[in-house]
C-alpha cells in the first residue's frame, strides 16, 4: 500500500519534470513552421535548419568554443587549487576554497554584473575572451568539488610507498595521484561544459550584443516570435546533458559524486 | 584531516589559482561595490563620485515593491520545492542504486537546463496552440484551448521547476547518509512508516530542511529570465531589474547598488546555512 503511494508520488513528480521537455520535443518535430502539439506531420527540418542557417550555426559555434575553453580554464584553476587545499586546514587554504565555491553559491546576476563592470573598466567588454574567462572563473566550483572528492580517495600509504622507493614529488603526482583523480577531472570538465553551454546571464551581460551564444539567441528570438528551431535547440541541449551525465554515471559512481556514501567503502 | 610531513602539494601551487580568483572574481566585485557609489551620467556609463544616492533609492516605493515581489515569489517557490523534494528524495534514497542513478541523471539534466530553455518550454506547455489546455479540451473538461501564460501561476510553476532538482540534490547527501537503522528502529517500536517519517526522520533532518529552504530561496532569487518570459512586468524581480538598469537604462551605479544589496542578503543567508550544516555527529 505505502509502496504503491511511493511509486505514484515519484512517478507524478517525474512526469511534472518531463512534461515541458516532452511538449518541446513534440513541437520540434512539426512540419509547418508553427509550434503545435501534438505536431502536425513529422519532420526533422528544424534540426537541419539549426545546422544550416547561418545565424543559428554561428550561435552554436560560439557556444561550443566558449564552453570548451571556459571548462579547460576552470579545470586548470581548480586542479592546483584542489591539490593545494588537500590536507591543509589553515585559514588561507579554507579561504581559497571558499573563494572557489563562492561564484556558484551566489545569484549569478551579481557575478554577471561584477564581470560587466570589470570588462568595461579594462576595455575588453564585448570580446569573446571576456565570455570565456568569466565562464571559466564562474564554473571553477564544479571541477574544484569533483577533484577534491577524488583526492579524498587517494591512499596516503601508496604515496609513502612511492616516496620510500625514491620518487620525487613530480613523479608521485604523475604516477600515483594523476591516474586516480583523472576521472574526477574529466567529470568536473563535463559538468562545467554543460553548464557553460546553458549559461545565459553572464554571457549576455559580458558580451551579449557581439558574442551571441545559443541561449542568448533563443531569448532574442523569443521576442520576435517563436520558431520550431528553438525547440530543436532545447532538445539538443537536453540530449547533450543526458549523454554527458549518463556517461559520468556509466563510468563513475554518480551517487557518490553527488554526496552519497559509496556502498563498497566503510 | 591529517597533515603529513611530506605534503604533496607545494606552496607555489596556490599562486596561479589564487591570482586568477583575485583578479577575475574579487577585483570585479570590488569594482562593482565602488561603482555603486558613483554618479550616473546620462548617455555615458558613470563618473567617479562618492554618494549614497543609489542606495537612497532603496527607500522608494518602486524598490519596495520589487523587493516584496522577489521575496514572495522565491519564498513560495522554495517552500513548495522543498515540501515536494524532501519526501521525493527520501523515496529516492530507498531505491536500488541503479534506479537512483537513472533518476539522478535525469535530475541533473533538468537542473543544468538554461533558464531560457525552461522558460521557453513552460510557455509552450502553457500556450494555447501546444499547451495542456488542448489535452483538457480533448478529455472534455474545457470547451476551447486557453493560454495560461503570462501569469503569476505560470511564473511560480516555472520557479518551482527551476528550484526542485536543486532542492533534491542539496537534500540527497544528508538523506542518503542517514542511518537506515533509524526508521527501522521506529518501525520496530510500533510506529507506522508515515509516523516514522514525520516523527523521526523530519526532526533529525531539521537543519538540512531549513538549510535547503534558504539555498533554494537564494537560488530562485537569482532567476532572471523566467519573470520576463512567464510573468508580467509587475512580476519582475530584483534580478531582472538589476540587468534592466545595467543594460537598458544604462544606470550602472544603481544597478550595482541593487547587486550589492542582493549580495549582502545572499551572503548572510548562505552564511546561516553553513552554520546550520556544521557537523553534529555527521561527517562533513
Amino acid at each position: 500500500m505505502t509502496a504503491w503511494i511511493k511509486r505514484l508520488f515519484v512517478a507524478a513528480v517525474l512526469i511534472f519534470l518531463a512534461a515541458p521537455v516532452v511538449v518541446v520535443a513534440g513541437v520540434s518535430l512539426n512540419e509547418p513552421k508553427r509550434l503545435l502539439f501534438p505536431p502536425q506531420g513529422l519532420s526533422l527540418n528544424w534540426y537541419v535548419e539549426l545546422f544550416q542557417q547561418k545565424d543559428w550555426l554561428n550561435a552554436l559555434s560560439n557556444s561550443v568554443i566558449v564552453a570548451v575553453f571556459a571548462s579547460l580554464l576552470a579545470v586548470s584553476i581548480a586542479l592546483p587549487l584542489a591539490l593545494y587545499i588537500w590536507g591543509r586546514t589553515g585559514l588561507f587554504a579554507r579561504a581559497l576554497f571558499g573563494l572557489g565555491v563562492a561564484p556558484f553559491m551566489l545569484p549569478p546576476v551579481i557575478t554577471a554584473l561584477g564581470f560587466l563592470v570589470f570588462w568595461i573598466t579594462i576595455g575588453l567588454y564585448g570580446q569573446m575572451l571576456a565570455t570565456v574567462v568569466s565562464h571559466g572563473v564562474f564554473l571553477v566550483t564544479l571541477p574544484l568539488v569533483t577533484i577534491s572528492l577524488g583526492l579524498q580517495l587517494v591512499d596516503r600509504q601508496l604515496i609513502e610507498a612511492a616516496e620510500t622507493m625514491g620518487a620525487d614529488r613530480r613523479m608521485v603526482f604523475r604516477t600515483v595521484i594523476l591516474p586516480m583523480i583523472r576521472p574526477y577531472m574529466v567529470s568536473g570538465f563535463a559538468f562545467a561544459f554543460v553548464l557553460s553551454l546553458n549559461e545565459y546571464i553572464i554571457a549576455y551581460m559580458v558580451a551579449g550584443f557581439t558574442v551571441e551564444t545559443l541561449p542568448i539567441k533563443i531569448f532574442n528570438s523569443l521576442r520576435y516570435g517563436y520558431t520550431p528551431v528553438m525547440a530543436s535547440v532545447a532538445i539538443l541541449f537536453v540530449l547533450i546533458a543526458m549523454t554527458v551525465f549518463g556517461l559520468i554515471a556509466r563510468f563513475g559512481d554518480l551517487p557518490r559524486l553527488l554526496g552519497a556514501w559509496s556502498p563498497d567503502r566503510e | 584531516m591529517t597533515t603529513p610531513s611530506h605534503r604533496l602539494s607545494a606552496r607555489p601551487l596556490a599562486i596561479y589559482p589564487a591570482a586568477m580568483l583575485l583578479v577575475f572574481f574579487l577585483i570585479p566585485f570590488g569594482i562593482m561595490v565602488v561603482v555603486s557609489f558613483f554618479h550616473r551620467v546620462e548617455g555615458a556609463f558613470f563618473e567617479p563620485a562618492f554618494e549614497f544616492a543609489n542606495y537612497a533609492r532603496f527607500l522608494s516605493p518602486f524598490f519596495g515593491k520589487i523587493l516584496a515581489t522577489s521575496i514572495g515569489l522565491s519564498a513560495a517557490a522554495a517552500v513548495i520545492g522543498v515540501v515536494v523534494a524532501f519526501p521525493f528524495t527520501y523515496f529516492l534514497t530507498t531505491m536500488p542504486r541503479r534506479q537512483q542513478t537513472v533518476i539522478l541523471v535525469f535530475l541533473l539534466s533538468v537542473l543544468s537546463l538554461s533558464e531560457v530553455i525552461i522558460g521557453f518550454a513552460w510557455s509552450t506547455l502553457l500556450s494555447r496552440t501546444a499547451g495542456v489546455s488542448n489535452l483538457l479540451v480533448w478529455i472534455g473538461i474545457l470547451d476551447g484551448p486557453q493560454a495560461y501564460t503570462p501569469s503569476l501561476t505560470a511564473l511560480l510553476l516555472g520557479l518551482c521547476y527551476l528550484g526542485f532538482p536543486y532542492a533534491v540534490l542539496v537534500i540527497y547527501p544528508a538523506l542518503s547518509r542517514l542511518d537506515p537503522e533509524l526508521p527501522e528502529a521506529a518501525r520496530m517500536s510500533g510506529a507506522s512508516p508515515v509516523a516514522a517519517f514525520f516523527n523521526v526522520i523530519i526532526p533529525v533532518m531539521r537543519n538540512t530542511i531549513v538549510g535547503t529552504l534558504i539555498l533554494v530561496f537564494v537560488f530562485t532569487l537569482g532567476a532572471y529570465l523566467l519573470p520576463q518570459v512567464l510573468g508580467r512586468p509587475q512580476h519582475w524581480t530584483l534580478s531582472v531589474h538589476i540587468t534592466d538598469q545595467a543594460i537598458f537604462q544604462s544606470n550602472l551605479p544603481f544597478s550595482a547598488a541593487m547587486a550589492v544589496f542582493l549580495l549582502l542578503v545572499s551572503l548572510a543567508l548562505v552564511g546561516i546555512t553553513m552554520l546550520l550544516s556544521q557537523p553534529k555527529g555527521q561527517r562533513s
